[in-house]
């Protein structure tokens, strides 16, 4: 019963913050919205039992990946409100809604259809089965370790490869170029002292005038 | 009480993920700013995380949530390398939307 609140309160989180970060004008608004989303996957989580992959979750997306994203709203200054009436392409949106919910659809009658559950079975490895005793951060760990350690290896090379594009992609301009540009910037400076000057000159005025 | 013997079967994670899932693509052909269509992406990851997990609980088994595990390194990834393009295409042209940048010659 518990578990049930749990799950529709969980659920109408997520829904209402996904239809939040489509139907959001301001980018920044999206971003928020979307840390509501992934909060409630986090709750969802929980209720299934895999507390490491919800605090991963909280940790790796709300704390990292929408961090990422409201940085980069702010450096490139587009937080401003999108108008979502224009469409460069006629028909778009009504078309995007139909093939949505023409999607959601056909997934849906899958999953009634498909009453048996899943049709595949577990593998028999006690350090697979979830009901095993063991904490679930151990499980996934010892088996993360063990039969993925390949693929876990492969991940850190993705993340290498991910970095390293990163800066490639966003050094768009030579160390000479930029040397360049700074030249007109420092010649740009004000001179102080006259102005300064004039200043104390412009007081002194005004004292006699008050004189 | 009948809401005592309910017990909360795959069904219902696998509802919520395809309607995650559903909101996520729509908003991804809706919206013009690059930024809006990555976070949709990754409400579309959600999506499908949640049925990971749901059927890795159905066969009482810890592969859907490695699954997770991974989805999560490649979204971390994903996101990087989008938003560094953002910020590429950005420098060149202000205010640039998906539809602007369809070539990709500069």
């Amino acid at each position: 019963m518990a578990e049930f609140i749990t799950f529709f309160f969980g659920a109408a989180v997520i829904l209402a913050g996904a239809i939040g970060v489509v139907v959001a004008r301001n980018a920044v608004h999206s971003a928020l919205f979307l840390i509501q989303t992934l909060l409630g996957v986090a709750v969802i989580f929980v209720v299934q039992e895999a507390h490491f992959l919800a605090a991963v979750q909280i940790v790796v997306y709300a704390g990292a990946i929408v961090i990422l994203f409201l940085f980069v709203i702010m450096l490139l200054g587009v937080d401003k409100a999108e108008d979502l009436g224009v469409e460069p392409i006629a028909g778009q949106k009504p078309l995007a809604v139909v093939l949505g919910a023409s999607l959601l659809a056909t997934a849906i009658t899958f999953v009634l259809v498909a009453t048996d559950g899943a049709t595949g079975v577990g593998s028999g490895d006690p350090e697979r089965q979830l009901d095993s005793g063991i904490t679930d951060i151990e499980r996934i760990g010892r088996v993360l370790f063990t039969e993925y350690a390949v693929a876990f290896q492969l991940t850190a090379a993705l993340l290498t490869i991910g970095v390293i594009g990163a800066v490639v992609l966003t050094r768009s301009r030579s160390t000479a170029d930029q040397l360049d540009d700074l030249e007109p910037a420092s010649m740009d400076l004000p001179s102080l002292a006259p102005e300064g000057a004039n200043d104390e000159h412009h007081v002194d005025t005004v004292e006699e005038d008050a004189s | 009480m009948i809401l005592a013997e309910l017990a909360l079967t795959p069904p219902y994670y696998l509802v919520l993920s395809a309607l995650m899932f559903a909101i996520g693509a729509t908003g991804l052909l809706i919206r013009r700013n690059p930024l809006v269509m990555f976070m949709c992406v990754e409400l579309m990851l959600n999506g499908v995380n949640i049925s990971f997990v749901a059927f890795g609980a159905d066969l009482n088994d810890v592969g859907g949530q490695i699954s997770v595990f991974f989805v999560l390194v490649v979204a971390a990834v994903e996101v990087v390398v989008g938003l560094a393009l953002v910020v590429a295409i950005n420098r060149r042209r202000a205010d640039a939307t998906a539809d602007d940048v369809s070539l990709l010659r500069g």
